[in-house]
């Protein structure tokens, strides 16, 4: 190996495969309840507990879904669609099969497009397939006994395969990001990832710089984050380098992510032969998918989050950084809509929302529907803190009283007395007060140093206990001292 | 041509257990099975469209709609090990 080697410029080339967990009610193949948490083996029948002499039937939503994925993805949607098996032993396998799709996937040929520093990025979807999830194991390895909980059994999964388009793990990451999100406006699955309604596996290799054909890759496993993903990448590109770097080589071979000791691991498997044998499944029949079914669900597409990015720009002239806030969450997007259709200020709905609203959503871990407020009940608000009656401090206080109580802002204003003292009268004798106490600032005033006038106003405003409107305050000593 | 180590390794796939005395036997008539559907392959099948199902129906498909599942107790009643409401089986690890 020369010195020139060392230094020698990589490209890491990845694919991603995510499979969702659709939230219909019920399994993909069986009448089972499609639902999480339930006590082990109690979302369980025959089918899917794949006795002997049952048939599957396809749950037609599932399908719908699919479709509805697949558009999303820019795919083509193939008008023939079948069922396959796949086969491998493994307990939480009932059948000794998995029923996926091999050659007529759902979906094929699509495109995601991402943002990099470069400009967007068209990232290509090789294919969407439907396809049903295994059980849960858990391991006893005290009593050399594994437990199996087939409720999961069946649930109607989709997965998304890349093209490997992607050139590094910041790029994987924001991949996964945008496509999380597309899914979450579709409404086809609740994408958590804590409860694994989503999940993520990678294919990485690295390159010369200047290559076109493909290093040896490895396939990495249980990452149970977006940022988990991108840092087993990290580490995994790394490892390459290091090998290839040192004369080594990359084995093809499946990896385990330790998210505590941030490293990959060899899978400890057992003789597991990747010979799948796909077959059609002769228990299902194919389906065909026309241009009414393909003009049905396409009715159905909400706009997507790219989309909406853009017209929040173009239409309420909302700058890129509060579009993307808004559009990161769909139903406050929608509230942002419904405020300005009585409310003709784009920009200071946004501010309200991005700013003490999301604050509340956050701390009491809720989504905006869940606050309980309508559009008409904070548009009240921020009009109350543009006519001066609250000062915009105040105006946040009076959104959490409205949101523990479910009162409206006028409401409130009227009950805590929270609404700006403007009545020349009392502040008035604030005023005479506060220049009584301070004869140095009256002094610098008179002399032409009016920040000290700024002084006054605070302290006049602290005296009436935030209440005061400050503009009226500055009036009034300013009045009052030329006047003197 | 199917030799034995393709049985074997068919065998090992589908959790089969079999005897060596009954190799030498098994591979011969495998080969012959295979030998007999490789006929096929004879045919010009240049306009044939490919038949992915038996059965001339598609699109069989049902409504979104809950059915009873079976009880706890009933589906682990065909289990040989059960603990804790789930099936037990001999310790497999990733
Ligand atoms: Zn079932």
């Amino acid at each position: 190996m020369t010195h020139k080697n060392m230094s020698q410029a990589f490209e890491t080339v990845i694919g991603l495969e995510v499979h969702l967990q659709l939230s219909t009610k019920t399994k993909i193949f069986c009448g089972c309840a499609n639902m999480f948490g339930s006590a082990p083996n109690t979302n369980v029948c025959p089918v899917c507990l794949g006795l002997p002499g049952t048939l599957p039937v396809l749950n037609h939503q599932t399908l719908l879904y699919a479709i509805k994925v697949g558009l999303a993805l820019n795919a083509h949607i193939n008008p023939f669609i079948k069922f396959d098996r796949k086969n491998y032993y493994y307990p939480d396998l009932p059948k000794g099969y998995q029923i996926s799709q091999y050659d007529f996937p759902v979906a094929k040929d699509g495109f995601v497009m991402i943002k990099t520093d470069k400009g967007p990025k068209r990232i290509g979807i090789k294919r969407a397939h439907l396809e049903e999830d295994a059980g849960k194991l858990m391991h006893d390895n005290t009593d050399n006994c594994s437990l199996v909980d087939y409720n999961r059994t069946g649930t109607p999964l989709i997965e998304i395969v890349t093209q490997p388009d992607l050139r590094s793990a910041g790029e994987s990451y924001d991949y996964l990001n945008t496509l999380k999100l597309m899914l979450q406006y579709l409404g086809v699955s609740d994408c958590d990832m804590e409860k694994g309604s989503l999940r993520c596996d990678a294919n990485v290799s690295i390159r010369p710089a200047e290559s076109t054909s493909f290093g040896t890759k490895t396939e990495l496993k249980n990452m149970n984050s977006f940022r988990a993903v991108k840092s087993a990448l990290e580490y995994e590109v790394g490892r390459h380098k290091q090998v290839i770097l040192s004369g080594g080589k990359i084995v093809q071979e499946t990896l385990l992510w330790d998210d505590q000791k941030s490293v990959t691991v060899a899978m400890r498997s057992k003789e597991q032969a990747h010979d799948y044998r796909y077959f059609p499944d002769p228990d299902l029949v194919p389906f065909t998918v026309d241009y009414k079914v393909l003009d049905q669900v396409r009715a159905e597409l909400p706009e997507l989050p790219g989309v909406k990015l853009e017209r929040f720009i173009k239409q309420y002239g909302l700058n890129e950084y509060d579009a993307g806030v808004l559009v990161m969450d769909q139903a406050a997007a929608n509230f942002f809509e419904s405020c300005c259709e009585s409310y003709n200020q784009p920009k200071k709905i946004a501010n309200w929302l991005n700013g003490a609203m999301l604050k509340e959503m956050n701390e009491r871990k809720v989504g905006i529907s869940e606050l309980g407020l309508t559009s008409v009940n904070l548009i009240e608000l921020i009009k109350s803190v543009e006519d001066g009656v609250l000062s915009h401090l105040a105006g946040k206080e009076v959104l959490t009283l409205m949101l523990d109580s479910g009162k409206s802002a006028g409401q409130i204003i009227q009950q805590q007395s929270l609404a700006q003292v403007s009545d020349d009268a009392v502040l008035m004798a604030i005023v005479d007060e506060i220049i009584q106490q301070n004869p140095t600032a009256v002094e610098q005033i008179k002399q032409g140093k009016f920040a000290a006038a700024g002084f006054l106003v605070g302290q006049a405003m602290k005296k009436s206990g935030g209440k005061a409107n400050p503009k009226k305050l500055n009036e009034l000593i300013t009045r009052r001292i030329s006047h003197a | 041509m199917i030799t034995k180590k393709d049985v074997q390794y068919i065998a090992a796939l589908a959790r089969i257990h079999m005897s060596p005395d009954k190799l030498q036997g098994l591979t011969k008539n495998l080969a012959d099975i295979v030998g007999y559907v490789e006929q096929l392959q004879k045919l010009d099948l240049k306009n044939v469209k490919p038949t992915s199902h038996a059965v001339p129906l598609t699109n069989a498909l049902r409504q979104d709609t809950v059915k009873p599942s079976l009880s706890n107790e009933k589906a682990l009643s065909i289990a040989p090990q059960t603990r804790g409401g789930c099936f037990q089986v001999p310790l497999v690890i990733e």
